[in-house]
């Protein structure tokens, strides 16, 4: 199947909103048809909870569940006990934070790698962690063509790296980072490399084999899924020793009064009753995505990706703040309009239907490195084309005849 | 279609912001952000013995409606008692900008009004 026009009309929100052009998929993800019929067939025909029913729609919901969590780990080419269903990537981060604190054995003074361009989600806890047991957090550069400091890298991560920890995509800069570099110089040292998948699930294909990341974290609402899913995927061998951080019932094999033994993974870190109908939708998100290929989506929104930043550099007074490389670009164009605030050009574009985010897109520490307060961003997926991009462009226009500049 | 925020006196107070200086001599200071979209402003009052607003100074950027309300209202202040500065309200804020300010603007208008909260409460 190839992606055009056709694939817009998947999505009921354009049915809706005939002008809507949305340029804000880093933010949030539109949801196709499949993906919310699937969710209200799970509240409609067999909504029962999950692993403990004795009865037919008991086992049709327990069924509906393992298999989604089957179709993730084929996604990401991991073993299905290594596919953990959470809240969200914010989630899968600070759980994973806690569980690797009684997992690895963190003396005070050891250290944590990671990037100056990480998304809050995985830095604040990260520098909670390094409060809490007095470790040193320490940050690869960006480079002037934006991708990480591989050289630098080398010199940060020692002995002494407990955590190497960085996204695969940014996104702001949209750069698609080699993971695989850094999770060799962290097992060389014995450290855990933890990969932030984010913005580039659903975006680009993930092999976590490839990758060979310790632990993968994203969400499911940045790939057609439902809001409030997401997933931790950890090695196995990891998995069965580390313990879990967030407690309660269905993670336990055996309790007593005082203690209690603990299931095996996956369903050893899925206390209570999990985001059923969201996961089997994340499920079925998976699905529609793999039918249309993840190296397709990657190709056309490249194409759209090339295609924003030759017309948005032609502007006067406009600067990119993005991979210009389009095919190491996940699909993200952030750039500044000379004597006119980001705020601002994102009020004027959503008067011509253009949703486009403005401010620090929860990366401060990146927008202190490059030395600005706030970026525009515009961010493709499957559902856009080029003449979106014309639309931007002509908002952006207007922005600058408003300020007269 | 909404009604034009971007009007000329918004405008050009964005362009020339008055009393956009850094002050030595002042005596109430005040701090506002707007962390969802990156405008940050300090603003400096210096009082005479009458308890006046003798002189008014700003810095700090952000978008067109936080610039233009911060300048607009620094204007505004100079000359009044402190009391009644105390006195003032967003809706005073709302009526000095004479636009309409939707719900994702009301940070970006009132900010000026949060630092100048700031500076008389400390």
């Amino acid at each position: 199947m190839s992606i055009s026009q056709k694939i817009k009309k998947d999505f009921p929100v354009f049915k809706h909103n005939k002008d809507l052009v949305y340029l804000d998929s880093a933010a949030s993800s539109q949801t196709p048809k499949s993906v919310t019929d699937v969710v209200n067939k799970y509240y409609s025909e067999y909504r029962s909870n999950i692993h403990r029913s004795m009865y037919e729609i008991g086992e049709t919901a327990t069924g509906k569940y393992e298999s989604a969590r089957e179709s993730v780990a084929e996604f990401i080419k991991a073993l299905q006990d290594e596919v953990i269903f959470t809240s969200g990537a914010t989630m899968s981060m600070n759980m994973l934070m806690y569980s690797l604190e009684q997992y690895l054995s963190l003396e005070e003074g050891s250290e944590i790698v990671t990037t100056v361009a990480e998304h809050h989600s995985s830095l604040i806890p990260l520098q909670q962690l390094a409060k809490r047991k007095k470790l040193v957090l320490k940050h690869i550069n960006i480079t002037s063509d934006f991708d990480f400091d591989y050289k630098q890298a080398e010199k940060l991560i020692t002995e002494k790296t407990k955590i190497v920890s960085a996204s695969l995509a940014s996104n702001v800069l949209g750069t698609i980072y080699s993971i695989k570099k850094l999770a060799e110089l962290a097992h060389n040292v014995g450290a855990i490399m933890v990969c932030d998948g984010t913005k580039a699930a659903g975006h680009i294909p993930i092999n976590v084999k490839e990758l060979d990341c310790d632990f993968l974290i994203f969400s499911g609402h940045k790939m057609c899924g439902p809001t409030g899913t997401g997933v931790l995927y950890g090695k196995k061998d990891i998995l069965s020793i580390m313990p879990p951080s967030i407690f309660g019932g269905g993670i336990v094999e055996d309790v007593d009064l005082q203690t209690a033994k603990w299931k095996s993974s996956p369903w050893k870190f899925e206390a209570g009753t999990p985001n059923i109908a969201g996961s089997i939708g994340l499920g079925e998100a998976v699905n529609y995505l793999e039918d249309i290929g993840l190296n397709e989506i990657h190709k056309y929104v490249s194409g759209i990706t090339e295609y924003a930043i030759d017309r948005l550099s032609l502007l006067n007074g406009v600067k990119l703040f993005t991979q210009k490389n389009a095919d190491k670009n996940i699909g993200i164009v952030s750039f500044s309009v000379d004597g006119i605030h980001p705020h601002d050009i994102a009020e004027i574009a959503g008067r011509e239907g253009v949703a486009i985010r403005a401010g620090h897109h929860c990366a401060q520490p990146l927008m202190k490195e490059l030395g600005i307060s706030a970026l525009a961003r515009a961010s493709f997926y499957l559902y856009n084309d080029k003449s979106d991009v014309d639309v931007l462009v002509i908002s952006v226009k207007k922005a600058q005849e408003i300020f007269k500049r | 279609m909404d009604e034009e925020i971007y009007k000329e006196n918004i405008l050009d107070h964005n362009r020339n912001p008055h009393n956009k200086k850094t002050m030595e001599d002042f005596d109430l200071k005040g701090e506002g952000k707007n962390v969802s979209c990156g405008d940050a402003i300090s603003l400096f009052i210096k009082r005479d013995e009458d308890g006046r607003v003798s002189d008014v100074g700003f810095n700090g950027d952000g978008c067109a409606i936080s610039q233009a309300s911060t300048s607009i209202l620094m204007d505004k202040i100079k000359g009044m008692k402190i009391d009644e500065v105390k006195l003032l309200s967003p809706g005073d804020i709302y009526d000095m900008l004479g636009i309409n300010i939707s719900p994702g603007r009301t940070k970006c208008a009132l900010l000026p009004y949060e630092a100048l909260n700031d500076a008389l409460t400390k």
